[in-house]
């Protein structure tokens, strides 16, 4: 039996939870039952709340921008997530097949950013990313070498990849060909800082991997990358649901990025809240956004958890199945 | 008939240490074949030759016929039993099983019934649907061996299987792997540094030693026979005993050993006289007792007055040190119907130790360093040396 099914159990489980609970109750559920309290009044021009209760800030969330404000918010951070992801794997998987002396070392260097401010990190990206910076003039000079290539070559080739798509007969531009304050941009540096989040959960379950069984899936016929896939990945899924999780939520809300770097191009929900709350002194009309968001990220997470749920259920009672009634040629 | 996998002059380097020093074995098709030798001595880092996971330095590997030296592991049609069973945690026992079959993209129908086959062979039908955690060592152990087994290698590597089970579960097992690889017919190449389980499984043993391979044989040759004193110290026990050849007649000859006596043994080499010898006496051929033997149980030959310094009481059989002249030597005696109808031996008891020449054999290749494999007396005790 468990020791929380006992009543003694149950007490000390109590007991010694009490105080991190009293903790997030206080300072993360009431926090949050505020802000949701906020967004069924209306604003006062001083930029406070409005005493009665009323809809008008839900109905002023009827602002054609939003939509599109949210969904390119949920598009980037799936986005940055995802490359997080792809990037963090065969570098977590790297590191944990390293000598074990050298590890620490790895670590220290994937850690070692954290020590600059996070501000000035992304500022340098932007000179970096500037029309007269080296990371745009690389970029400005490779264009001009494919232009350059492109007008050696015959006149039918030209009008061949003109034609295709693949390139356009018009002189370069320096001023459209730049990365700055644009979404390229904001995905580019919002991986570059969540990719530590991602990397540490990632890594620290790679780490506890054994990996004969990459060898005793090679044994058996399986090539690396199906062995990678097939066997690394499902065994450390734990580190990337966590790493999803580390990820995804700061890039939900993410606001310094794209300030700096998205300029009007890439606004989010993070500097639509951002502008509410501080330019227009509307609080209840911030928290509503704010609201709104989390919404949007909690349903379809709700969803999936439910359905992973029966998901596991469906399979508990197969596996009930088969040993009870052993049926000759079930599903494998 | 031809030999199946041919391991030609294979050499393998880790830094300075050689951990395989020019190897060559030839393998049967269907063959049990152990490679037995104590750790360190290259008998897996052979056998991850033989899978893929390294590469010879020089030297080269043949499987029926055909050079895969270079092939890596999942294109040979060779797998490998890990000592640590090595299942996916992730997947249940079935899809474990049907792992290689789904690499190799089989119909699904297909791979229903041979994974249902192999779970009937080894009767695990009604845990096919746990995972490798809820299942118990023994079962970890043969679901390994068919999910290895499920595609029809054409060798089957197993390194140290048995090593992480309990002494009766291995017992079991043993007999299943027989059962196992007389139904399947595969090649078989089991490597353990435990001479018991190769002894008992295996048409040949290699056994190996610092890289090399000492002797190739039958298990009965290889204990009986053994070529050298590494082979001899290492499987089972025994006695050394140096000396010269005084006399040879016949199919015998006569030993003389400095601070024992003389020594009949078997000459099958025909050694001449003058030669200078080591024989091999395992402690169960020789006989311990109070009386002298009847004279047409030894003829008087190798008998010697002695007295025991020891006696180490082992259930099965009793281990008895013995002095004579200045040497020591042990002996194990079988007991039935406990001591009512032997002699009972005790401490500092004059007997007689005696064996039949055919039962010593004289070694080729004798090493000192291997002489230390040997077990030696306990420390005498106090009323013995006090004497």
């Amino acid at each position: 039996m468990k020791p929380s099914n006992t009543r003694k159990g149950f007490f000390a489980e109590g007991v010694l939870t009490a105080p991190s609970f009293l903790w997030l109750a206080l300072f993360f559920a009431v926090p949050t039952l505020i802000v949701v309290s906020f967004t069924f009044h209306g604003h006062t021009p001083n930029g406070g709340v409005a005493e009665s209760w009323s809809l008008v800030t839900w109905r002023a969330l009827a602002d054609p921008d939003y939509p599109s404000i949210i969904w390119r918010t949920l598009r980037i951070s799936v986005e940055v997530t995802l490359w997080c992801i792809l990037l963090s794997l065969p570098c977590a998987y790297a590191i944990a097949r390293m000598d074990k002396r050298r590890r620490p070392l790895i670590a220290a260097a994937i850690m070692l950013p954290f020590w600059t401010s996070f501000v000035v990190r992304v500022f340098a990206w932007r000179t970096m990313l500037h029309p007269d910076g080296w990371l745009q003039s690389c970029y400005l000079s490779y264009l001009r070498c494919c232009e350059w290539l492109f007008n050696c070559l015959p006149a039918f080739l030209q009008h061949a990849l003109t034609g295709l798509g693949l390139a356009s007969p018009e002189p370069l531009d320096p001023a459209l060909a730049t990365a700055l304050d644009s979404e390229v941009a904001v995905v580019l540096v919002s991986v570059y800082s969540f990719l530590p989040f991602a990397l540490m959960p990632i890594y620290s379950a790679a780490e506890k991997f054994d990996f004969s069984l990459m060898e005793a899936a090679r044994d058996l016929g399986a090539n690396s990358f199906y062995a990678f896939r097939k066997i690394f990945v499902p065994c450390i899924r734990q580190g990337i649901v966590s790493a999803v999780l580390m990820v995804f939520i700061p890039a939900i809300g993410s606001y310094v990025i794209p300030q700096m770097l998205g300029g009007t191009n890439c606004v989010l929900i993070g500097n639509k809240i951002f502008m509410r709350a501080i330019q227009n002194r509307n609080i209840p009309h911030a928290s509503a956004l704010a609201t709104l968001m989390a919404v949007s990220v909690l349903v379809p997470m709700a969803l999936t958890v439910w359905w992973r749920a029966r998901q596991k259920a469906r399979d508990k009672k197969k596996a009930d199945i088969g040993m009870a009634a052993q049926i000759p040629g079930a599903t494998v | 008939m031809s030999d199946f996998l041919v391991i030609d002059k294979v050499s393998k380097q880790f830094g300075a240490l050689t951990a395989v020093d020019s190897v060559s074995l030839g393998i049967k098709k269907g063959e049990f074949f152990s490679l037995l030798g104590p750790s360190g001595c290259g008998k897996t880092t052979l056998l991850r030759m033989l899978g893929g996971f390294e590469t010879p330095d020089s030297g080269r590997i043949y499987l029926d016929g055909k050079d895969i030296t270079d092939l890596p592991p999942n294109q040979r049609r060779v797998h490998t039993i890990f000592q640590n069973y090595a299942l996916f945690p992730t997947m249940t026992v079935r899809e474990n099983i049907a792992f290689p079959l789904r690499i190799a993209k089989l119909p699904k129908a297909k791979i229903d019934e041979s994974v249902d086959a192999m779970l009937e062979m080894i009767q695990m039908k009604a845990h096919a649907y746990k995972y490798p955690s809820q299942i118990s060592g023994g079962q970890k152990q043969r679901v390994a061996i068919v999910r290895a087994l499920v595609d029809n290698p054409q060798v089957l590597l197993l390194d140290e299987p048995l090593a992480a089970l309990d002494l009766k579960l291995r017992q079991h097992m043993l007999m299943e792997l027989d059962i196992i690889h007389d139904q399947v017919g595969i090649t078989f190449i089991y490597v353990t540094h435990d001479q018991g389980e190769a002894m008992s499984l295996s048409d040949r043993i290699a056994v190996m030693n610092r890289g090399r391979v000492e002797q190739l044989d039958q298990p009965a040759k290889i204990y009986e026979a053994p070529i050298s004193s590494f082979v001899a110290a290492f499987i089972g026990d025994t006695n050394f005993f140096a000396g010269e050849i005084v006399s040879a007649e016949g199919d015998y000859c006569t030993i003389r050993c400095e601070g024992f006596g003389d020594i009949q043994a078997f000459n099958d080499r025909k050694l001449a006289v003058g030669q200078s010898v080591h024989l091999s006496v395992r402690p169960e051929k020789i006989h311990v007792t109070t009386s002298a033997p009847p004279p047409e149980k030894g003829a008087g030959v190798n008998v010697y007055s002695s007295t025991v310094t020891d006696i180490i009481y082992q259930g099965v059989y009793t281990k008895f040190w013995i002095k004579s002249g200045e040497r020591s030597v042990s002996a194990l005696k079988p007991h039935s119907r406990f001591l009512l109808d032997q002699e009972p031996i005790t401490w500092n008891d004059k007997v007689f130790m005696w064996w039949h020449p055919d039962d010593g054999y004289m070694i080729e290749n004798f090493s000192e360093s291997d002489a230390g494999l040997v077990q030696t007396p306990p420390d005498a005790p106090k009323e013995v040396s006090g004497k």
